[in-house]
């Protein structure tokens, strides 16, 4: 198996401070990796790192097999596209796509071609005179993205390009992000603090928690799977829990609730749960199943998203459950006893 | 149309006195005077003689043209020495040094041109600063000429009219946003592209505004020609001045005064288009 980029071992130290802590991950050739984490977790000097702009104080760091060091930004077959994309403001469209180009020194002609090409390929044809200033938001990082494309980079890092638009243009984007990547077939690495865009367009993820990586799969197990007791509760929603005990295959957590979780080789302190992961329809007749008493105290409505904010019983802990919108739940009011199952599956422990 | 407030006219008052009493009416004057003309019996007429006698000696239009192209070389001269102390106290520096930095650097403005123009003559004379090290260090052994010549006098105005050209200059840059640099670079621009494609066009408006400032202060300027270039540095100030002055010639003097607002304001036409500027753009 090829990897465009190789990272081995690589910390990165401002003074005192680790902001990268001996990281390693490979990405493969044209796929879309994202690296998610929260701000200040070291996603960004990770990716200052790839391209170029901040030295690797340990470590390695290899694009298609050669090793960086010592490598400049402008001679890294690697770009960027910036988080405010970083247009440039006195040039039109066509001259921010030909920036890249003319600095390679090629021919006139094929420089022409391959903004045409470019262009069209991110659909602004007809829009090659105009100003960048002129262009609405989701055109401006088109423009961005082009202008890094058009130079056929190995990699092509996004730095949180979608953070500056607004809801319903970032979901178009998403689909429309991911589908360019499926075509041109460049690697995507793709940072962002928004699970929902790395969820969606990704290959694989990498989970980054102060410097270091959580954990590195694709979407579907991060979610399902999550490693750690940061994935769990950082990736999608979670009820967390503290728990007290467990013996003989059952957990006991603070608020009091006994569920069977049979199989743990280690002494669980945090159990994570998924708010869609509780049964509501009859839990009490399939197996496998723990049952909770809990009271509703508030009906969230949010369309397909509405969720059941209940206590658990003889406590004062307050957990979400995800209510489908369908006719069997209608007569649900605030107040109302509710037991709810969930699978032992579905539970999910951890170490700390 | 919409009726307007007692306010808005009371709030007019102090920019119509203005307008009218320190700019439209005196100029007003001097036209009517710049056309005046004293003939050999002692009668005042209409006429243009006041403006031909410019082009009839030579030494008026000479000095003319000499004040044109100092001013610009100036001018040019001011973007020189002032870009890069622009870009370091904006973009290298930290923000606490560079805003204690610019405050030393408007200094000279508190003092005063006429007294940091008398310093310069205590650097520049024969037995002055300079001169004085550069003997002891053996490097030369009769003292440089530098006072009252075109070199001082340029030095002089540079000094004056620089830090018009810094400020308008340093805030274009603050405005540059870092990521531009590092795109261009990532784009495989390399430190001279970064500087004649990105750098230069973006601050183009703070250039061109600083330098109108520059030039049309140093093209007027009077103390620096007169008390540092000395003779031989001919300043068509001091022409309009001993026309007022010295020869008692308002008609004359007010003829070349319009010529000078003329020419200058040609020149920062030319500017304008040459650099691809509105001066509503530059003005704000």
């Amino acid at each position: 198996m090829s990897y465009v980029l190789e990272i081995n071992n690589v910390t990165k130290k401002f003074g005192d401070f680790t902001a990268v802590k001996s990281v390693s991950f490979n990405v493969e050739d044209g796929g879309f990796f994202s690296i998610l984490g929260g701000s200040g977790c070291g996603k960004t000097t990770l990716l200052r790192m790839i391209s170029g702009f901040e030295d690797v104080t340990e470590g390695e760091l290899l694009i298609r097999g050669e090793s960086m060091a010592g490598i400049p930004p402008e001679r890294r077959p690697v770009n960027i596209v910036f988080q405010n994309l970083a247009l440039f403001p006195m040039m039109n469209v066509e001259k921010n796509v030909a920036f890249g180009l003319q600095r390679q020194k090629l021919p006139k002609k094929e420089v022409n071609n391959r903004v045409t090409e470019m262009l069209e390929r991110v659909g602004l044809v007809g829009f090659e005179k105009k100003k960048v200033t002129e262009l609405s938001g989701g055109q401006r990082q088109r423009v961005a993205i082009a202008r890094s494309l058009v130079l056929r980079p190995s990699i092509l890092l996004l730095d949180e390009p979608l953070g500056a638009l607004d809801r319903k243009l970032r979901e178009h984007m998403k689909i429309e992000l991911k589908v360019l990547q499926r075509e041109i077939g460049t690697t995507f690495i793709y940072i962002t603090h928004d699970q929902s865009e790395a969820l969606v367009m990704s290959d694989h993820v990498a989970v980054m928690n102060e410097g270091q990586f959580e954990q590195i799969d694709t979407p579907k197990n991060l979610y399902k799977n999550p490693a750690t007791s940061f994935v769990a509760g950082f990736v999608g929603e979670s009820n967390e829990f503290n728990i007290t005990g467990y013996a003989d295959g059952e957990l006991t957590t603070d608020n009091g609730c006994k569920l069977v979780k049979p199989g743990l080789d280690f002494q669980p302190k945090k159990l994570f749960i998924r708010p869609e992961a509780f049964i509501l329809d009859s839990p009490e007749t399939l197996p496998d199943v723990a049952l909770i008493n809990t009271r509703i105290r508030n009906i969230l409505f949010d369309g397909a998203n509405t969720k059941l904010s209940v206590v658990v019983k003889e406590s004062s802990d307050e957990m979400l459950i995800s209510l489908p919108q369908n006719a069997k739940f209608d007569n649900l009011h605030d107040g109302d006893d509710l037991q709810v199952g969930i699978h032992q599956d579905d539970l999910k422990c951890y170490k700390n | 149309m919409k009726k307007r407030s007692g306010t808005f006219y009371l709030l007019m008052v102090p920019v119509l006195l203005w307008l009218m009493l320190l700019i439209v009416i005196p100029h007003l004057d001097m036209v009517y005077r710049s056309f005046r003309f004293e003939t050999d019996d002692w009668e005042m007429v209409f006429s243009l003689n006041n403006y031909l006698t410019f082009f009839r000696d030579q030494i008026y239009w000479l000095t003319f043209v000499k004040t044109a192209l100092y001013s610009i070389g100036v001018t040019f001269l001011a973007f020189v020495v002032t870009f890069p102390v622009a870009f370091y106290l904006t973009k290298v520096v930290g923000k606490q040094y560079s805003s204690f930095m610019t405050l030393l650097l408007l200094i000279p403005i508190w003092i005063g041109e006429l007294v940091t123009v008398y310093g310069w003559m205590i650097l520049l004379r024969d037995n002055g600063v300079i001169n004085t090290f550069l003997i002891n260090i053996g490097i030369i052994n009769e003292p440089i000429e530098m006072l009252f010549t075109n070199f001082s006098m340029t030095i002089g105005l540079l000094y004056m009219s620089m830090l018009f050209m810094i400020v308008p200059m340093m805030s274009a840059l603050d405005s540059l946003d870092d990521s531009l640099i590092e795109a261009a670079s990532d784009l495989g621009a390399s430190k001279w592209t970064i500087f004649s494609k990105i750098i230069i066009p973006y601050t183009t408006p703070g250039i061109v505004s600083g330098g109108i400032i520059v030039f049309m202060l140093v093209i007027g300027d009077y103390v620096a020609p007169n008390i540092l270039g000395g003779k031989s540095s001919l300043w068509f100030t001091e022409q309009i001045y001993n026309k007022f002055l010295m020869s008692f010639n308002w008609n004359e003097g007010a003829a070349f005064g319009f010529l000078l607002l003329g020419l200058s304001s040609a020149i920062v036409w030319v500017a304008l288009k040459l650099s691809g500027q509105k001066l509503e753009k530059v003005g704000s």
